[in-house]
């Protein structure tokens, strides 16, 4: 009971410090309005620094390191502070509303390292160090001879869910083929989103980069685990009217190139960012209230933290629902692209069709 | 809108990023763990279906002990049957020659009493007829010459018969 009290008043606190962060966002421009919707877009948004919170004139900033290659001059690496928060230019680089672009006009490619991708190398440090760990210990003999100890017995019950809910029944035969990829994707997506809920964090998984490349990813796998069988049914769907293949063929094409990908990829951003907006929404209206009286904002805090611990819970709960959605709609994808080839066993006649 | 447009940096970063994780989690970490995870199911399963076995083995085992028992509870029981019988037959005989003997040693010594007997008798009528004999002899001689005397003499010799 105490570690749960703990644990209420630990995201009591993260909440509060999420709405400093955002007071002192609207505290910076003393005279300007209150712009609860830029505040929110700001910490949704990449950027090319961590910025935490401002004191007066003390800015709790980390600068990021700018890479930037352009046809004329090549690379350029150097750090974000160099902007002045976008107040100066450098190597002839200048940042426009939080994007960098050319004082000459010309052409731009921008592969910083911003806070999104920093935060998604840690995460991913993590990730690696906490697996690699736990594979010495299975190698060492732990969790195969003897009980499993420490973090084996929280991703234990994971992986063996995946491998046994996720990849068997989709994949049948060949799950252990796909089985890496499936685990690795669904512990990116996860920790990502865990990561992204951390206070003063970067929305990683809410960006629709990420989930881009993961879903072009998935796509890629799919087209590699297709077989004939699969693409004669998309270019000449059995038992159907002529006219009405012409039809069916286009759209089936559509489906597996554009639509599959595309819901998982939307899935994902839609379902990250709208968590965070409600969160960052909740904190606002504190603001939003103690600009039209004090009185109001102070009352109003207390129901707004507990909305936000409420949502901060809900959030965690879609951090995995989301990763498991994810990897599943894969696998399912997967089975579908290689199934009726007869190498593969069962489990595939009950695939859901999403 | 700007929240749509993935951008290029973040793009590149996350593929490279996410190529890399899953090699080295293949290579270092997915293969181990799930083979660790496979042979533990195997070993569980195994450990399983050899205890089955065990305890089959055990019932069989049991139940043979048990056919073993009951058997030799019989046998014991047909032991102590027959020891009974014997150790019966025995003392009947036993009891019969017994018998026998001591009917043949009574029979022997009633023969030799009998014997014993007839000599004794023998001796005797001897010795009484010796004492008739002699007593006649002195009852003749007396007659001849008194009559009265010879009655006292009679009586003499009748207590000196007596006297023996």
């Amino acid at each position: 009971m105490g570690k749960k009290c703990f644990k209420s008043l630990l995201v009591a606190v993260f909440c509060l410090f999420l709405g400093f962060s955002a007071w002192a966002g609207g505290e910076s421009g003393k005279t300007e309005k209150l712009d609860p919707a830029g505040i929110i877009m700001d910490h949704i948004k990449d950027a090319h620094e961590f910025h935490f919170f401002d004191v007066g004139n003390f800015h709790a900033v980390v600068p990021l390191p700018i890479i930037v290659y352009s046809p004329g001059k090549g690379f350029s690496v150097f750090s974000s502070s160099r902007f002045e928060h976008g107040h100066a230019a450098y190597e002839g680089y200048e940042l426009k509303e939080g994007k960098i672009v050319s004082t000459d006009g010309s052409k731009v490619y921008d592969i910083s390292l911003t806070r999104n991708v920093v935060q998604m190398i840690l995460a991913l440090t993590v990730l690696v160090l906490l697996f690699t760990g736990i594979a010495k210990k299975y190698k060492q003999g732990i969790g195969v001879t003897t009980a499993p100890k420490g973090w084996q017995n929280a991703l234990e019950p994971v992986i063996t869910f995946i491998r046994d809910e996720v990849a068997k029944p989709n994949l049948g035969a060949k799950a252990n083929k796909y089985l890496p990829y499936l685990l690795t994707l669904f512990f990116f997506i996860l920790i990502n989103a865990l990561f992204a809920l951390l206070p003063g964090s970067a929305n990683v998984t809410g960006n629709i980069a990420f989930t881009f490349v993961l879903g072009i990813i998935s796509l890629v796998v799919i087209l590699f685990s297709s077989n004939a069988h699969f693409w004669g049914h998309i270019f000449w769907p059995p038992g159907v009217p002529f006219l009405v293949k012409l039809i069916l063929i286009p759209i089936e094409l559509a489906g597996i190139l554009i639509i599959k990908p595309g819901a998982l990829i939307i899935r994902l951003f839609a379902n990250m960012v709208a968590g965070h907006i409600i969160i960052l929404s909740f904190i606002s209206l504190i603001f939003i209230f103690a600009e039209m009286n004090t009185v109001a904002g102070v009352g109003f805090s207390p129901i707004s933290v507990l909305f936000t611990a409420f949502m901060f819970l809900i959030e965690l709960l879609v951090a995995f629902i989301q990763a498991f959605i994810f990897t599943i709609l894969t696998a399912v994808f997967i089975g579908q692209a290689f199934e009726g080839s007869h190498d593969d066993v069962d489990g595939h006649a009950d695939a859901i069709i999403i | 809108m700007e929240l749509l447009l993935p951008s290029l940096g973040l793009i590149v970063w996350t593929l490279l990023a996410f190529l890399v994780v899953v090699f080295v989690l293949k290579k270092f970490a997915w293969t181990a763990i799930i083979k660790g995870l496979d042979d533990r199911e195997a070993k569980i399963a195994e450990s399983i279906s050899s205890a089955e076995k065990v305890k089959l083995e055990m019932a069989q085992l049991k139940s043979e002990n048990e056919t073993l028992l009951a058997q030799a509870r019989e046998e014991r029981a047909v032991m102590l049957k027959e020891a009974k019988q014997t150790k019966d037959k025995i003392i009947n005989e036993a009891r019969e020659e017994a018998k026998a003997q001591a009917a043949k040693i009574i029979a022997d010594a009633q023969l030799a009493i009998n014997n014993q007997k007839m000599a004794a008798m023998v001796d005797i009528k001897n010795e009484v007829g010796h004492m008739v004999v002699e007593v006649s002899e002195k009852i003749l001689r007396r007659e001849l010459n008194n009559k009265s005397e010879q009655e006292s003499y009679i009586r003499q010799l009748t207590n000196e018969i007596k006297l023996n």
